[in-house]
């Protein structure tokens, strides 16, 4: 028997992989079963937001960013805000602020919860997800109780927030974060401890800072390799500089590591969730929830009901909304999942001129090739997991 | 914090010269301006001059001003961790020119020169696989240019006959509503229907 021609095996992942995590289809190229080749084709889940952000008033686009990353709405959110109010130079007010962080806070928990749990899926679990689920339920009952929206939350708006918190939500988000710990403890045990997860994910998807860089990774990632770059810390935004938390960083820059920083970041985010509850209980805490700026913010319903100019500032506003300065910022936050950032170009009318959105899951998701490559067919779902891909964020 | 990027802005200018056409810092952000055929040498340069330090890729995408010559805004955004700062680059180009790829520069830069391809049919010269990345299978036209209207031309629908999806041009129901909002008083250069002689 002679030499046989032996060529590559090309296979298709997905679109419909429940491992996937949406809709993603992954051309691989094969040898045997090792990878020699990942071309991801994105894109299954393109609703042309920021075209569409182009016809809406500034208010109305903000809904759109609630269904980028739907895992964690509100962090979207506060990147459009603050883009906004740059431009606009408006100063947020301090409970706003607060309520703001926490959030942004809950939903760090949020996303991280589902992926730390579903990557434990994809390697074989099937328990972990259960208990993370149960956890973002009471999350979302939250997200609910402020906004009354689960997921899509339109809470944050520019110059503030849409709604003052209730002192019994402040009461019952307190009494979430001591058990939450407690679950944490035993994700910890179940996952983290677990021998199959070590297995699968020490040592798998490796890279490093300088790969970190050019490839525009951020978030847990670039912190797995052992660096503390964080934009709560490093450019904060917001009151982060008050609030004191650690930025937990990785050493070996691999899947396993990515996924003890967010186990971590999650106690870092109950800390700074308990700051600010007493924070917002202070009397230096309380006031307005957005701008006092009537061109801005819109009126109370009980100040439409009785003051002429109120209500012409309501009617404004949601016909017309407020025009914004002519000019082009880019604002960031340290969304869950990295830097979401938001480049805004303003021509000076009631509607964005261009809106462009730079989610971090899309350069996640590019790294792919290069951390596959070498790496066994099983291990493709490990790595893909430890990114933590959303893909309304991913195809926008 | 304006000081020191008056200082760093000074220095790109001083060092590169030529392939800068402007420069500015607005909002507390410094936007420079590159001419088009030198963009790889600015990058490499943002990148490796340790003033700049520009290590970390963040963004590429592109903007349309159909009024303008040169119609697209290439827009590139860059981070220094080392020093904590970020810019802006910015180089126009029309349909036809193509704009040197950076993606040996930074490989992060492929999928993003294939997004601004496909949202604005922006060319970039040397990219090894410039194919369409958001947009279905077989799409034509760029959406994101501001003469592509927000509903498209064509849509998609199950045939059940055929078993299979198809294409056909996009038909609306209801005529597609884009309300003009802006004040009369304020705001509108253009003259309003009726309006001619008042403005003659």
């Amino acid at each position: 028997m002679g030499e046989h021609n032996i060529r590559n095996f090309t296979i298709n992942f997905g679109p419909q992989h429940p491992a996937a995590h949406g809709v993603l289809r992954l051309v691989l190229e094969l040898d045997g079963e090792v990878v020699e080749r990942v071309d991801p084709h994105i894109g299954l889940l393109h609703r042309g937001t920021e075209k569409l952000i182009e016809y809406k008033t500034y208010v109305q686009a903000n809904p759109y960013f609630d269904r980028l990353d739907y895992v964690a709405p509100m962090s979207q959110e506060h990147a459009y805000c603050l883009a906004i109010e740059k431009l606009l130079g408006i100063a947020v007010p301090r409970r706003a602020q607060l309520i703001r962080v926490l959030f942004a806070e809950i939903s760090r928990l949020l996303s991280h919860l589902l992926n730390v749990t579903t990557q434990a899926m994809d390697v074989g679990a099937l328990t972990p997800p259960l208990w993370g689920f149960e956890e973002r339920e009471k999350l979302m009952i939250f997200y609910e109780r402020i906004s009354g929206s689960r997921m899509h939350a339109n809470y944050f708006r520019p110059g503030g927030v849409s709604m003052d918190i209730q002192p019994e939500l402040i009461d019952d988000i307190e009494g979430f974060c001591d058990p939450f710990l407690k679950v944490l403890d035993d994700l910890d045990t179940l996952v983290m401890g677990s021998r199959i997860f070590k297995q699968r994910n020490v040592d798998i998807g490796t890279i490093t800072l300088e790969d970190c860089w050019k490839w525009g990774f951020s978030g847990p990632i670039v912190r797995s390799c052992g660096v503390a770059w964080d934009l709560r810390k490093s450019q904060p935004y917001e009151c982060y500089e008050e609030m004191e938390f650690d930025i937990p960083v990785g050493l070996n820059g691999d899947n396993y590591d990515r996924q003890v920083i967010r186990m971590e970041e999650m106690r870092q985010s109950v800390r700074i969730m308990r700051q600010c509850l007493d924070k917002l209980r202070a009397p230096d805490g309380q006031g307005p929830v957005n701008t006092l700026d009537g061109k801005i913010a819109p009126p109370s319903r009980k100040d439409m009901k009785r003051s002429m100019e109120a209500l012409i500032h309501h009617f404004k506003l949601y016909t017309e909304g407020f025009h914004v300065p002519a000019g082009e910022v880019y604002a960031a936050v340290e969304a869950p999942k990295g830097e979401f950032g938001v480049y805004l170009v303003s021509d000076g009318t009631n509607k964005p001129y261009r809106c462009h959105v730079r989610a971090p899951g899309f350069a996640h998701l590019q790294g792919m090739d290069f951390m596959c490559r070498g790496h066994m067919l099983a291990d493709v779902a490990g790595v893909l997991g430890s990114l933590d891909i959303v893909f309304g964020e991913v195809d926008r | 914090m304006s000081a020191e990027l008056q200082a760093l802005s000074d220095h790109i200018a001083s060092s590169l010269g030529e392939a800068i056409e402007d420069r500015a810092i607005a909002y507390g952000e410094l936007t420079i301006v590159a001419r088009l055929e030198e963009i790889k040498r600015v990058v490499t340069f943002l990148r490796d001059d340790p003033q700049c330090r520009f290590v970390c890729f963040i963004d590429i995408c592109g903007a349309d001003y159909p009024a303008r010559e040169r119609r697209f805004d290439v827009v590139y955004h860059f981070l220094a961790p080392h020093h904590n700062r970020r810019i802006r680059v910015k180089v126009e180009t029309d349909e036809v020119t193509p704009v040197p790829s950076i993606i040996d520069l930074f490989p992060a830069a492929n999928w993003y020169e294939r997004e601004t391809y496909d949202l604005y049919g922006v060319l970039f010269s040397g990219h090894p696989d410039l194919r369409r990345l958001l947009t279905d299978y077989g799409f034509e036209g760029h959406p994101l240019r501001k003469d592509f209207p927000l509903t498209g031309y064509v849509e998609v629908r199950y045939d059940d006959g055929q078993g299979r999806v198809v294409y056909e041009p996009v038909k609306l129901s209801q005529e597609f509503r884009n309300f003009d909002f802006l004040s009369p008083w304020e705001g509108t250069d253009y003259v309003l229907p009726g309006d001619e002689k008042a403005k003659a």
